[in-house]
């Protein structure tokens, strides 16, 4: 089931009454999410991507603007009626109930002629948790399971009616590292199992560009970008998404461009080729460094940390904005730091310019 | 020891507190109980057994009070918790003058009981000059009027009972809204994903959610109701049995104190009967508690 939004906007009323300015939580979404496919929502905290969830939901209604499900318009429609599988941050399971019960809660509101037997709500209820692999819990309560289990538990009730549409709420945020990264993957087994089209929503990008088919970027209810998540990291659009994306942070400068070249504080670090002349940041990958003894640009020497596989360096200048810079190079490779400098020269598919007032993507030449 | 030693002494003004006023008092009560034929000029007695029981056990005053304290125990547990319930529902669930109408509920609770009886009296007693709000209303209705404090028994048991359930709601409707509120919004919202009915909402999540709530209510509001008495007397007056009014506590009270007075060993009984009572239906509550009630 494909999920169209067309100009859709929420406005809530300030808290504070005095203030007569509405917050604009979603502000004009207009995309359309593919059937099929993982879709994550990514975004600051606070920039409105539960909200986006909700409206999805319908426990939302939007200010303005049309939803649609393949071709129904759902924008009136109760959330009860759109066929949505909603699962929750903190999980929402009732404590009282058993895991069975707390599956099989759905299938019992079902009547008129989608009631149930007995005997079939069991055999879904058991389809649901093989699906996430809960087959063993079935009689414990909530409270008596890990996070982890208590997600798979929240999945299972969200997929046992078999909805058109899996929303997910942060599910993941909850989890230790390592139960997260398991169960990502297991995200994804599921969703594609199944094949519900899935949106979900996270802060936190990794967690996005691991398992999502596309990604959505917002930023104070605005949609900045959206794309493949390699797409959105190789080729952002702005200096906020270029940012967002990619652990450690991609590192700015400020920098100018003179002539179709790229200068850091004196120091020409790279080609521009068809970018006029003013002040840029020049924004480079972590992984965009190499350090280089004859290397244009000048860096303090703070330290290094290795991780194995990899070093990253961490480094000062003057022209960063930020405190550290933090450059990831091969392990091997050994740095000259006698006189508390290192040099740097930069990978020029690493580095991306941006517009110094507008901070949009300034794209050179290939 | 040193330790056992501090321990001991801070806790002994509590010890000395409780063991004069609570354990003393119960023993004697026990010991009383059992006395035969006790007289309070000379504190002697005949000897000891149970005589006093099955004495108190027979005595018509002493059921009539038993089978009043039961009845509005089985009416007025159940319908003030219920209706209680009802109201914080609605209370919960409306935002405009929610704690206005919190402030009109809970005002019994803060008004003298005495007071209350006498609002009460304006409203349901017959004199010489009026005939009771509540029944000029009837009569309006073309009924016919009733004396509901000094009338038929049926009258005086729905005044006394729609008494007490009217000064026992404020508290538990404090309790159940605060109650409510404490509930997650969350279970509600994944309800209505799911497409719960409003009922079903209620009995499946919002009932276990604040069952030991509930169960506390209907515990305390036992214990209280057997224990009722002065509401009794803002109504009927002292003599609570030629209105036939009395229970069980009156019944004590009386024996004690009453114009029949000065009976320590039939109140001792009585108050034990009370007490085997309310030891039972606690017991009872908290057998079935266990099965209904769900803690977080």
């Amino acid at each position: 089931m494909k999920i169209v939004l067309e100009h859709l906007t929420k406005r809530f009323p300030n808290r504070n009454k005095k203030i007569r300015d509405e917050v604009v939580a979603v502000n004009d979404f207009d995309f359309t999410i593919p059937d099929g496919k993982l879709i994550g929502l990514l975004g600051p905290s606070g920039c409105g991507k539960s909200t986006a969830l909700n409206l999805i939901c319908g426990l939302e209604k939007p200010t303005e603007g049309k939803i649609y499900f393949g071709d129904l318009d759902v924008t009136a429609l109760a959330p009860e009626k759109r066929g949505v599988g909603l699962v929750f941050q903190n999980y929402a399971l009732y404590p009282h109930l058993s895991v069975r019960e707390n599956i099989r809660f759905p299938l019992e509101n079902l009547r008129g002629d989608k009631k149930l037997t007995k005997q079939q709500m069991e055999e879904k209820v058991l389809e649901a948790a093989k699906l996430v692999q809960i087959e063993e819990l079935l009689d414990r309560k909530p409270n008596e399971m890990s996070g982890g289990q208590q997600q798979r538990v929240a999945i299972a009730r969200a997929l046992v009616k078999r909805p058109q549409v899996l929303l997910l709420d942060e599910p993941l945020s909850n989890l230790d590292a390592r139960l997260r990264l398991q169960t990502r993957e297991e995200l994804k087994r599921i969703q594609l199992e199944t094949g519900i089209t899935t949106v979900f929503v996270t802060h936190d990008q990794e967690e996005a560009m691991s398992i999502s088919d596309t990604i959505v970027v917002m930023k104070d209810g605005v949609l900045q970008q959206m794309g493949k998540p390699q797409d959105i990291y190789d080729d952002p659009i702005n200096l906020f998404v270029a940012k967002f994306l990619g652990t450690p942070q991609i590192n700015v400068f400020t920098g100018e461009v003179i002539g179709e070249k790229v200068y850091i504080d004196k120091a020409q670090v790279c080609d521009a080729p068809g970018v006029r002349d003013g002040d840029v940041y020049v924004a480079v990958r972590p992984e965009g460094f190499v350090v280089d003894p004859s290397g244009p640009l000048i860096c303090e020497f703070i330290g290094r940390e290795v991780m194995g596989r990899d070093t990253s360096v961490i480094a000062r200048h003057g022209n960063f904005l930020g405190e550290n810079i933090r450059a990831i190079i091969p392990s091997e490779e050994l740095i000259d730091s006698k006189d508390g400098s290192v040099r740097f020269a930069l990978k020029p598919s690493k580095v991306r310019l941006f517009d110094k007032g507008s901070e949009e993507r300034i794209r050179v030449e290939a | 020891m040193k330790k056992n030693l501090t321990a001991w002494l801070c806790l002994l003004p509590a010890i000395l507190f409780l063991g004069i006023f609570m354990v003393y008092p119960l023993v004697d009560v026990l010991v009383y109980s059992f006395e035969e034929g006790y007289n309070f000029a000379s504190q002697s007695y005949f000897g000891t057994g149970t005589y006093n029981y099955s004495y108190v056990l027979r005595d018509p005053y002493f059921i009539q009070a038993l089978k009043n304290t039961f009845i509005i125990v089985i009416i007025t547990v159940p319908l003030s918790t219920g209706i209680a319930l009802l109201i914080s529902l609605g209370l919960s669930s409306i935002k405009v003058l929610r704690d206005f109408y919190q402030t009109v509920y809970f005002l019994p609770y803060v008004t003298n009981t005495l007071a209350v009886g006498l609002v009460f009296m304006v409203l349901f007693k017959k004199t010489p000059y009026s005939d009771g709000l509540v029944s000029i209303l009837i009569q309006t209705f073309g009924g016919k009027g009733v004396d509901f404090i000094d009338g038929p028994y049926w009258a005086k048991m729905f005044v006394m009972c729609f008494y007490t359930i009217w000064t026992v709601m404020p508290f538990k409707i404090l309790i159940l809204t605060s109650a409510l509120s404490s509930v997650n919004p969350m279970y509600y919202k994944a309800a209505r994903v799911d497409d719960t009915r409003p009922f079903r909402i209620f009995y499946k999540i919002t009932l276990p959610m604040i069952s030991p709530m509930v169960f506390y209510l209907v515990i305390t509001g036992f214990i209280g109701a057997f224990k009722a008495y002065s509401d009794e007397v803002a109504l009927f007056g002292t003599d609570l049995n030629a209105a036939g009014m009395n229970t069980i506590v009156g019944y004590v009270y009386d024996m004690l104190y009453g114009n029949s007075g000065g009976y320590p060993s039939y109140a001792s009984a009585a108050a034990l009967i009370l007490f085997a009572i309310v030891f039972t239906i606690t017991t009872i509550n908290l057998m079935v508690s266990r099965k209904t009630v769900y803690y977080h």
